[in-house]
């Protein structure tokens, strides 16, 4: 609170980027996890919340006739425009954003303050909702040759690893613990995938401390112990993640990669994904190019080259491919590494699992893996005011592989590009404990789980929004291994993240939302047709969903600036004519929703957003957080 | 002539065929004045019945006695064929090319052909000016249908009737059509119902570099326009290009002499650079060796998208002066048979709620682009792989058809045809069994060419409801709404459907597509099933009443 300088300020314009409506003028309220914006004008009383930990750039500019500039910027890629009278005011919010956005202390964080209305026991039970040992169990260990070593209990041998770790029978504690010495940070080889079909594994480490020559006999019969637990296979692969002049760079600092000569039977590879630094700037170039106002098609296709996005995630997904057909075809165990370990070997691990085993393309095998491989093994989030040095775009790649892989498999996925979309957000926002801290020693001490949420209850609980109509589990396409294409037209630009909130943007219908309400009728009618016959006067008049769309359509359909301010009548002329039809579409979708779905209805009573819903309410994350927490956010909006 | 004389060998045994997607095939190479046909002789293979007319160009190899002939077709497939002796090899070759490239149309394939089913609904006499006039009378009385080019005199690139406003009489159109290029006076496209608004399409005006100026022009136009009303002119081409016309005898519509109308210029390219352009694109699409870097800055030079982004921002304009701005519209570039008839055509999709099913497409295209003198044969002629100097080939069809892809990407429920539907008409505008792209002009495939006498129409067979099946959306659900797409780089998408049909295999596509097919059929099954239950309750309930009564 004592970092809030202005709670209120009235008579704020909110210019919409996208489009050529002319601007809403609202207040703007700032309270300790939110900034708040309230349309005063339209009777359609309409607001926008943003969470001050998905702020990540507040920034003034130069003045204009109406008054002080303010641009926010945020994780998920939204920006918002506004324009305050007075300078002073305008002084004030940006200071208060700066700090409020920027926090100094985990405990600062908006998960510990976020208070859902569960009880204890049940926040506990929403921690055990998936269960790391269960997980493995499914994969088929342990076993008779890969068990749970005691060796990291109290995190002795390696403090960024979590204690229960798989590593082979045959390696023992000596072995493990000169392999942990010989690596960096102290993060020796240790299981991440098991294919029970081909036995194979794919395990990861940091770099090997080999320098231009040091040895160690331990780690090399570390490796010789994962290769041996593979009984059918000859050799093992070595994948260094990073470019070979990267890697060898490191030599000279005493790290380095395994040399074939040294460990017998591996064959070495490198993929050649960039690290974090590269890949930073890479996404900051794809971010100015999305951000680009009415770029001609030239401007965008070159900055689309001229980022070199498209080009990493075309090699990390090649990576992934690399791995899965090596575990999967030729059976053969793979050891991935990068320097530390935690970035492009967890990306690449996460993928090749994504590519390998139809249960992570189930929600709960998602969340699975998001649980042995993100938090059991963490990349490193930022959400502290810290070295933005450090920040990384590791783990938006891994979900636009998995968007791109969605789009050459349509049907083999049970969850949708919303899930990915929404969890993009929930990383970024820290509305939940999950993605909080580097290890799980730090959420240990921080007391993560008795003081934050977890997330993986909500989303299961509103799993239907995130559901992807075509998916059967029945369906070939379903089965078995994903061979994607890596050509690079495979590859296409993600509308659906980086422009997220340029509603302009997007299809003005939208087939998902098509096909889940007409599945969402198809169930409803299975239920009443498997019931009773008296049952069937009960149901409201049949009206066929794709109906729904009509009005989903045009409350999003106008046209944009198609004349670069040719047109004498502009878009002043418009808006009495727009808000008659989008009134009227209002009320239609109203009762669509009503009709369709009654559960939804605490998600209606606070929407937020200031562009339109699907009828499926789950599409825009801003509200469902925005309406999620509006208990506790009333109080500090009232005191406010 | 004799399509013997062209053929020099007509049949080669062992002839190995590689197809995109499919496993190779033996067998025996034949052709016909017509096909070049390859039949394995086995009863489940599949064989290649290929039209000639589909090649776009043939390139030969040799290695020893085996020759290849690399098969490049106009729907931008490649297959290659293996031919044992040099000779066969050679002379198969020339045969193809002598028979693809044939000067006569009456030569073509769709005089020969014989439908091998009943033709139930004619196409030749579904969509005729007069039955497009009855629909337009029952809207309004401000227009008439003009038999001034009855004999194809006036304009010989438009039909017998047009209609045009009904103040001005034949001799006043006679008047305007010499101040106008090809003859082509402005007439009616399209009449807005919502608001009385129309749009109009016409030639360039021949103002030349002194100019020039014609009262009946203006007096035609201005008769289009309500009291006190101002219009837009669309001139699809930039002010400095529609400068440079005026050296050539052109120009355009001077603001002095027509101060009721406000110009605007737009930036739609001329057709050698588009096929210029197709060219690149499809060069792009087929390297296999391609870098992400490559590959996104050859799609870049290409220009494809770009094109696309301006025609379809040029129809938006049109449609967004007529419906938001209350303006009629008159849409004209050089000769007003390409890129003004792509905005007119364009700008209707985006109004006109009828132009989205599957009868109003055919009509549009009929209207638009048959009728209003579209050169099919011309730019048709050749495609993506076409060497050497292209003469008057473009790709200006396609790229409408491109730009509804687009819309309908973007509206995927109000269409009532799908990607398959616009996929089809891209094929036969290249090559096909029908008369209905022949010809260049109405007055030369209806008069000259007696094509709807002696051809059968695509719309005979299109319309047969065993075909309509394949080209309907599932989605489909009609929307009586203006649909404004969105023309910003990120909303356009690569035609993937057309450019990489044979370079990556669709499969997993394909069987989402059926996926959500089955989802939508099988809620209407249920549906039914539900609506006569509830049909026999009722029933009941109105038979059991009178006994419950005491």
């Amino acid at each position: 609170m004592e970092h809030i300088r202005l709670p209120k300020v009235e008579r704020v314009q909110l210019l919409d980027r996208g489009s050529s409506r002319r601007a809403q003028v609202g207040t703007l309220y700032l309270t300790a996890s939110h900034t708040i914006f309230v349309d005063n004008e339209t009777e359609v009383c309409s607001e926008i919340w943003v969470l001050h930990s998905l702020v990540c750039n507040v920034e003034k500019q130069s003045v204009t006739a109406f008054g002080y500039p303010l641009l926010i910027q945020c994780k998920n890629f939204q920006v918002i425009q506004l324009i305050i009278p007075q300078e002073n005011d305008c002084n004030d919010v940006l200071m208060s954003l700066l700090r409020l956005s920027r926090a100094k202390r985990y405990e600062e964080l908006y998960c510990f303050s976020f208070k859902p209305n569960i009880d204890k026991a049940e926040r506990d039970q929403a921690w055990d909702f998936i269960d790391l040992r269960a997980e493995y169990s499914r994969m088929g260990v342990p076993n008779k040759l890969w068990h749970v070593s005691p060796i990291n209990r109290e995190y002795r041998v390696c403090d960024t690893y979590p204690t229960d770790l798989f590593v082979p029978k045959s390696a023992t504690l000596p072995v493990i613990v000169g392999s942990s010495k010989f690596r960096s940070r102290g993060r020796f080889p240790t299981l991440s995938y098991y294919c029970k079909e081909t036995q194979a594994a794919i395990c990861r480490s940091s770099q090997p401390l080999s320098g231009f020559s040091a040895r160690c006999l331990e780690d090399e019969q570390m490796l010789e112990a994962i290769m041996k637990s593979n009984p059918g296979s000859r050799f093992m692969y070595v994948v260094d993640t990073r470019p070979k002049l990267n890697a060898m760079a490191n030599r000279a600092t005493g790290k380095g990669y395994e040399s074939e000569d040294n460990y017998t039977n591996i064959k070495f590879q490198f993929i050649g994904i960039e690290n974090i630094h590269v890949m930073r700037n890479s996404q900051q170039k794809l971010i100015e190019v999305s951000d680009l106002r009415s770029p001609s098609m030239g401007e965008f296709l070159l900055g689309l080259e001229n980022s070199d996005w498209l080009k990493h995630i075309q090699t990390i997904l090649t990576a992934g491919k690399f791995i899965s057909k090596a575990v999967a075809e030729e059976g053969v165990s793979v050891l991935v590494h990068c320097s530390d370990g935690w970035d492009r070997t967890a990306q690449v691990c996460s993928v090749a699992c994504i590519l390998l085993d139809p249960y992570y393309r189930t929600l709960k095998g998602f969340m699975g893996t998001y649980l042995c491989d993100r938090m059991a093994f963490p990349y490193r989030y930022s959400h502290l005011d810290e070295d933005p040095k450090e920040v990384s775009p590791v783990i938006d790649q891994f979900l636009e592989c998995v968007w791109q892989l969605m789009e050459q498999f349509p049907c083999a996925f049970e969850y949708n590009e919303r899930f990915l979309i929404s969890i993009h957000n929930h990383i970024h926002s820290c509305q939940y404990g999950n993605f909080v801290c580097n290890s799980e020693k730090e959420r240990k001490d921080l007391g993560i789980r008795e003081k934050t949420h977890s997330l993986w209850p909500h989303m299961w609980k509103n799993k239907s929004d995130f559901v992807n109509p075509l998916f059967r589990p029945d369906h070939s396409q379903t089965q078995g291994v994903l061979r994607p294409l890596t050509t690079p037209y495979c590859f296409k630009f993600w509308r659906g993240l980086y422009n997220h909130f340029d509603r302009g943007l997007h299809p003005r219908q939208s087939v998902l939302d098509c096909l889940m309400a007409v599945k969402e009728e198809t169930q409803q009618l299975e239920e009443l047709l498997a019931h009773c016959p008296e049952n069937y006067s009960d149901l409201p008049a049949s009206k066929h969903p794709l109906k729904l769309f009509k009005a989903h359509l045009s409350s999003a359909n106008s046209p944009q600036d198609y004349t670069g301010g040719i047109l004498s009548t502009g878009p002043k002329d418009w808006p009495v004519q727009q808000r008659e039809t989008e009134s009227t579409e209002l009320s239609l979708f109203g009762d669509a929703t009503k009709s369709s779905d009654p559960d939804n209805s605490d998600q209606e009573s606070g929407v937020a957003d200031f562009s339109c819903h699907s009828s499926s309410g789950g599409d825009s994350f801003p509200s469902e957080d925005s309406v999620k927490d509006a208990d506790s956010d009333e109080a500090a909006f009232n005191t406010a | 002539m004799e399509f013997a004389e062209l053929i020099k060998t007509p049949r080669v045994d062992g002839v190995v065929l590689h197809r995109p997607f499919l496993p190779t095939v033996e067998g025996t190479l034949c052709l016909t004045g017509h096909h070049l046909i390859l039949s394995s002789r086995q009863d489940n293979t599949e064989e290649l019945w290929l039209l000639h007319s589909n090649i776009d160009a043939i390139e030969k190899r040799f290695i020893g006695s085996l020759g290849t002939i690399i098969v490049k077709c106009k729907d931008l497939r490649i297959i290659q064929l293996d031919i044992p002796g040099m000779e066969e090899c050679l002379n198969i070759a020339s045969s193809i090319e002598a028979l693809s490239t044939l000067d006569s149309v009456s030569l073509m394939y769709p005089f020969f052909y014989r439908p091998m089913f009943e033709v139930i609904e004619d196409g030749w006499h579904l969509f005729s000016p007069e039955e497009a006039f009855k629909d337009l009378e029952s809207m309004t009385d401000e227009w008439r249908l003009s038999e001034v080019n009855k004999d194809f005199t006036v304009c010989p690139s438009y039909p017998s009737l047009v209609t045009v406003p009904k103040d001005i009489d034949d001799d006043t159109l006679c008047k305007a059509a010499a101040f106008r290029h090809g003859g082509r006076f402005p007439v009616l496209s399209y009449y807005h119902k919502k608001n009385g608004m129309v749009m109009m399409r016409a030639g360039q005006p021949l103002t030349g570099t002194n100019g020039r100026r014609c009262k009946e022009d203006e007096k035609l136009i201005n008769a289009t326009l309500r009291a006190g009303k101002r219009g837009y002119i669309i001139d699809t081409r930039t002010i400095a290009v529609a400068q440079q016309a005026k050296a050539r005898g052109g120009g355009f519509e001077q603001e002095a002499n027509y101060p009721q109308w406000r110009r605007i210029h737009k930036a739609i390219e001329r057709s050698n650079i588009l096929q210029e352009s197709l060219i690149k694109l499809v060069e792009a699409c087929n390297d296999q060796s391609n870098s992400m870097d490559r590959w996104l800055s050859k799609l870049e030079a290409s220009n494809w998208q770009s094109h696309v982004k301006e025609i379809l921002t040029t129809a938006c304009l049109a449609a967004q002066c007529i419906d938001r701005s209350g303006a009629s519209v008159l849409v004209h570039g050089t000769e007003g048979t390409d890129s003004t008839l792509q905005v007119t055509s364009l700008a209707q999709i985006i109004l006109e709620p009828a132009c989205r099913t599957i009868r109003g497409f055919q009509a549009l295209v009929e209207r638009e682009w048959l009728q209003a003198g579209h050169p099919f044969q011309q730019r048709c002629a050749q495609s993506a792989y076409s060497n050497g100097k292209p003469r008057s080939e473009a790709p200006v069809f396609l790229l409408f058809l491109d730009c509804v892809w687009q819309i309908l990407r973007q509206f995927p429920c109000s269409f009532q045809f799908n990607e398959h539907f616009l996929i089809t008409l891209f094929e036969h505008a290249y090559a096909s069994q029908f008369g209905t792209f022949l010809g260049n002009s109405a007055a030369e495939s209806r008069v000259k060419l007696k094509l709807s006498r002696k051809t059968v129409s695509l719309w005979s067979w299109v319309n047969r409801p065993q075909e309509l099946e394949r080209f309907v959306n599932p989605l489909y659900e009609p929307n009586s709404l203006v649909i404004w797409p969105s023309v910003a780089p990120q909303s356009l998408l690569l035609w993937e459907g057309v450019f990489l049909r044979w370079n990556r295999s669709t499969k997993f596509l394909d069987e989402a597509y059926e996926e959500m097919v089955h989802i939508i059929e099988y809620n209407k099954e249920l549906q039914n099933k539900v609506n006569s239950l509830r049909r026999q309750l009722a029933q009941l309930e109105t038979e059991d009443s009178p006994l419950q009564t005491p």
